[in-house]
C-alpha cells in the first residue's frame, strides 16, 4: 500500500523541476477550459428578457495564473513535507519534538481548559464560545464511539442530541423536575433512541447504514416540528430553568448562591458554573471512553470494526455490540442535548438540523477517527475557527473549505491518525493509520 | 450417536439457486483426531466448512457436535456466533482475516471477549476496575502471551497484525481461534502460501495442538504433505459429493481419487502421488 507514494516521491524529486512544471501546465489547462466557461463568458437576463452577454478574460487569466502558480507550490511543499504514508521522510529531530508535543499537549490543554474561566472571567464572549466549543467537544468524543470505534457511519447523530434537548425541556417545563435529575434521564432516553434506531440498521453497512442514519435524523426533527401539542412545534419550548447549584439557585435572589456566600451577584456566576458544567461532562465522556476501549466491550467494537465476520467466527454477538455502541454514543449525545437545553433557556426544531450532524461528523473524520485528543482539537479548530472568521463573512466558509480540503490532502485520516493498542506487553507502540481500518457499516 | 465422534455430519445438501455445492455428504470426525476435507478446486470443501460453522444455512441434512460431556448439539440450527460461542467450534478463513489494525496481542484478547465479557460483569464491573475483572484480564493476557509463545510470535506482541509477514499472520490467526479454547478447531487451508519449513513447522503446530491442548481438528487442505503427514482420517471430495474416505494409506491408493485428481488437475494428482511414495 504505502509503495505507491514512495514511488511517486521518489519518482517526482528525480524529475525536479520539469516535472513539476508540467504537471502545473495541465493544471493550468484543465483551469483554462473549465473557467473560460464559468468565469469568462457572463450571461445575464437583458431588460427586455433577452440574453445578454460579456466576456471577463482578465479575470481568466488571472485565475489560470493562481492555478499554475499554486500547483507549483503545492508540488514544492509536497517534496519537502512527503505525502500521506511516508512518515520516515520527516527528519527524526522533527518527529521526537512532535512525539513530546504530543505527550504533553492534552495535560497542557487540560490545565488550560480549567483556568479559562480565570483568564477570561471578564469575557462573556470568550467563555460563551469555550461553552459551545466544549459541547462540540463532547459531541464528537460521543460519536466518536459509534463512528470512530465501532466503525459505523452516523449521519444522524444529531437526533440524538434533540432527544436529549427535548427530554429535560419537556421534564423540567411541564413537571418541574430538576436538571441533576433531568440528566440521566435524558441521557437513558437518548440511548433508548439509540437502540430503536440500530435494530433496523444491523444489517446495513457503509453508505446505506448512513442514509438510513440521515433519515432517522430527519424523522426526529421533523415529528418534533409536528407533534405541537407536546414540543410546541416550530415554536420551540421556552423558558427552560437554568441549572442550581445542586438546588442553590444562580440568581439574584434571596436565597441564590451569591447571596448565601455573601458576595455581590454577577451574571458571569451563572456562565462560569455552566462551562464546568460541560467541562464535567465531557470529561465523563471522555473518562469512560478511554475506559471502554480497554474492556471487552471496546476491545470489540473496534474489532467489529476491523473485521465483523471474523468478530463473528470469534463468537462474538455482532447484533449487540453494535447496539451497544449506539447506545453509548447517544447516550452522550442525549446529556449533551440536555446541557444545551438548560443553557439556551429556549430550543427549536432549528437547532437540530442536518448541518449540526454534518458538523460534529467533520470533527470525528477532521480529528482521526478514534482519537480522543485529535477530536477535542478538532473541535476547538472547527467551531473556534468559525468564530474567529466572523467578521470575514463571506470568505469564512471559503476559508474553512479551504482548510478541510488541505487537511484531508496531507492528513486523510484525521489530524491524529494512528492507533493506540488497549494492551500490551512490552511497550505500547502507535499503530499506522494505513492499517486501521474505517469500517464499513 | 456413538461418544467415538465429536462431529458428525449427516447427508449435507446445500443448494444455491440451481446449484447443488454439496450433496448429501456424510462422514464423521474423531475426537482428539485430524481429519482432513480434501478435493479438488471446487469441489464443495468451504462450502461443507461454512455449514458446519453456521456462515451458511445448510438445505437439508444435520450437522451433530458432541461435547467431551456428551452434550449434543445441532449445529445447523444455531446462528454463527453462538456456533463459536456455546459449541466451541473455532474457524480460521482461507484469505486471512486478522484485524489487522489491532496487535497481535489484541487480536488474542478479542477471541477471548465472552469469557472476559462474563468477567468484566457486561462492562460495569470492569468499569468501575473491579479486581475480579482485573485477575480475569491478567489470565487472558496470560493466555495470550501462551499462546503467542506457541506459535513463536512473542517479540512481535505489539506489532499491528497487518504489519506481520504472510505465514506470521497464518499462525496468528490459529493462535486467535485456539485462544477461544474449541472442542473443535475448523482450518480453511492453513498451509496456502506458506513455504517448505514454514509448512512444516504448521504440521507440528497442529500435532502438538491436537496432543496437548486435545483439541479435534477438522482442516481443509491442499498441500498433501501437511495432509498425509498429520491426519488421522482423511475425507476426499468431488463435485459437492463424497467419493473416498479412510485413513492416508487407504485414501492414497485409492484409484476414484487419483483420477478425480488427475481430471481436475494433473500437477495435483502428481503430488497426491509422489507425497504417497
Amino acid at each position: 500500500m504505502t509503495a505507491i507514494p514512495h514511488e511517486t516521491t521518489h519518482a517526482s524529486r528525480t524529475a525536479g523541476i520539469a516535472y513539476i512544471l508540467k504537471k502545473s501546465l495541465i493544471s493550468a489547462l484543465v483551469a483554462l477550459v473549465l473557467f473560460s466557461l464559468m468565469v469568462g463568458v457572463r450571461t445575464e437576463a437583458g431588460s427586455d428578457g433577452q440574453l445578454t452577454y460579456w466576456t471577463r478574460f482578465g479575470e481568466v487569466a488571472a485565475l489560470v495564473a493562481v492555478v499554475f502558480g499554486g500547483s507549483i507550490v503545492i508540488e514544492l511543499l509536497r517534496q519537502w513535507i512527503g505525502p500521506n504514508g511516508t512518515d520516515s521522510l520527516v527528519p527524526p529531530a522533527v518527529r521526537s519534538g512532535m512525539s513530546f508535543l504530543g505527550r504533553y499537549l492534552a495535560p497542557a490543554l487540560l490545565i488550560f481548559t480549567f483556568l479559562v474561566p480565570v483568564i477570561f472571567y471578564d469575557q462573556r464572549y470568550i467563555l460563551d464560545l469555550a461553552i459551545l466549543v466544549l459541547t462540540y467537544v463532547m459531541l464528537g468524543w460521543g460519536l466518536n464511539v459509534v463512528v470512530g470505534l465501532a466503525g459505523l457511519l452516523d449521519l444522524g447523530y444529531v437526533a440524538f442530541y434533540a432527544v436529549g434537548a427535548y427530554s429535560y425541556a419537556l421534564l423540567a417545563t411541564n413537571f418541574g423536575w430538576s436538571f441533576w435529575i433531568c440528566l440521566p434521564l435524558a441521557g437513558t432516553l437518548a440511548a433508548f433512541w439509540g437502540v430503536l434506531l440500530g435494530f433496523p440498521v444491523l444489517r446495513l453497512r457503509g453508505d446505506y447504514l448512513a442514509i438510513v442514519t440521515l433519515a432517522f435524523g430527519e424523522i426526529i426533527r421533523l415529528v418534533i416540528i409536528n407533534w405541537q401539542s407536546l414540543t410546541g412545534g416550530p415554536n420551540g419550548v421556552s423558558s427552560i430553568p437554568r441549572p442550581s447549584f445542586f438546588g442553590i439557585p444562580l440568581d439574584n435572589s434571596d436565597n441564590g448562591l451569591a447571596a448565601r456566600l455573601g458576595i455581590e451577584y454577577s451574571p458571569t456566576h451563572r456562565i462560569v458554573f455552566l462551562f464546568y458544567v460541560i467541562l464535567a461532562l465531557a470529561l465523563l465522556t471522555n473518562w469512560v471512553t478511554i475506559r471502554l476501549r480497554r474492556l471487552p466491550i471496546g476491545r470489540a467494537w473496534e474489532a467489529l470494526r476491523e473485521d465483523e465476520v471474523a468478530c463473528r467466527a470469534l463468537g462474538i454477538n455482532t447484533t449487540t455490540t453494535k447496539l451497544t455502541a449506539f447506545a453509548t454514543g447517544a447516550m452522550f449525545g442525549g446529556f449533551a442535548g440536555a446541557f444545551f437545553a438548560t443553557r439556551q433557556g429556549f430550543i427549536s426544531p432549528e437547532s437540530f438540523t442536518f448541518q449540526e450532524s454534518a458538523l460534529v461528523l467533520a470533527i470525528v473524520v477532521l480529528g482521526g477517527m478514534g482519537s480522543q485528543l485529535g477530536v477535542a482539537l478538532a473541535a476547538l479548530a472547527m467551531i473556534g475557527g468559525f468564530e474567529l472568521f466572523r467578521g470575514l463573512e463571506n470568505y469564512r466558509m471559503l476559508v474553512f473549505g479551504m482548510a478541510m480540503v488541505l487537511i484531508m490532502i496531507w492528513r486523510p485520516r484525521g489530524l491524529i491518525g494512528h492507533r493506540a493498542p488497549t494492551v500490551y506487553l512490552t511497550k505500547a507502540k502507535a499503530i499506522s493509520s494505513d492499517l486501521v481500518k474505517e469500517g464499513h457499516g | 450417536m456413538s461418544s467415538e465422534q465429536i462431529l458428525s455430519v449427516d447427508r449435507l445438501t446445500m443448494r444455491f439457486g440451481g446449484i447443488v455445492a454439496v450433496q448429501e455428504l456424510s462422514f464423521a470426525a474423531e475426537p482428539k483426531k485430524i481429519t482432513a476435507l480434501i478435493g479438488p478446486n471446487g469441489a464443495g470443501k468451504t462450502t461443507v466448512f461454512n455449514c458446519i460453522t453456521g456462515f451458511y444455512k445448510p438445505s437439508g441434512g444435520s450437522i451433530r457436535l458432541t461435547h467431551d460431556d456428551g452434550k449434543v448439539i445441532a449445529l445447523e440450527r444455531l446462528n454463527d456466533f453462538r456456533i463459536a460461542k456455546q459449541a466451541k467450534v473455532a474457524r480460521t478463513f482461507q484469505n486471512i482475516r486478522l484485524f489487522p489494525g489491532m496487535t497481535a496481542l489484541e487480536n488474542l484478547m478479542v477471541a477471548q471477549h465472552n469469557a472476559l465479557m462474563r468477567a468484566s460483569g457486561f462492562t460495569l464491573l470492569g468499569l468501575i476496575g473491579a479486581p475480579v475483572y482485573r485477575t480475569a484480564e491478567k489470565r487472558a493476557i496470560d493466555l495470550a502471551t501462551e499462546w503467542l509463545k506457541r506459535v513463536n510470535l512473542l517479540d512481535r506482541a505489539d506489532d499491528a497484525a497487518g504489519n506481520l509477514a504472510y505465514g506470521d499472520q497464518r499462525r496468528l490467526e490459529i493462535a486467535r481461534a485456539m485462544c477461544t479454547e474449541p472442542a473443535l478447531l475448523c482450518l480453511d487451508e492453513p498451509a496456502a502460501g506458506l513455504n517448505a519449513r514454514e509448512s512444516a513447522a504448521l504440521s507440528e503446530l497442529l500435532l502438538s495442538i491436537r496432543n496437548e491442548q486435545g483439541t479435534s481438528i477438522l482442516l481443509i487442505e491442499h498441500d498433501m504433505s501437511v495432509v498425509m503427514e498429520i491426519s488421522d482420517h482423511i475425507v476426499v471430495m468431488d463435485h459437492g459429493e463424497k467419493i473416498a474416505q479412510g485413513s492416508p494409506r487407504e485414501v492414497r491408493d485409492d484409484p476414484k481419487v487419483i483420477a478425480a485428481y488427475l481430471g481436475a488437475d494433473e500437477e495435483e494428482a502428481i503430488a497426491v502421488m509422489e507425497s504417497g511414495s
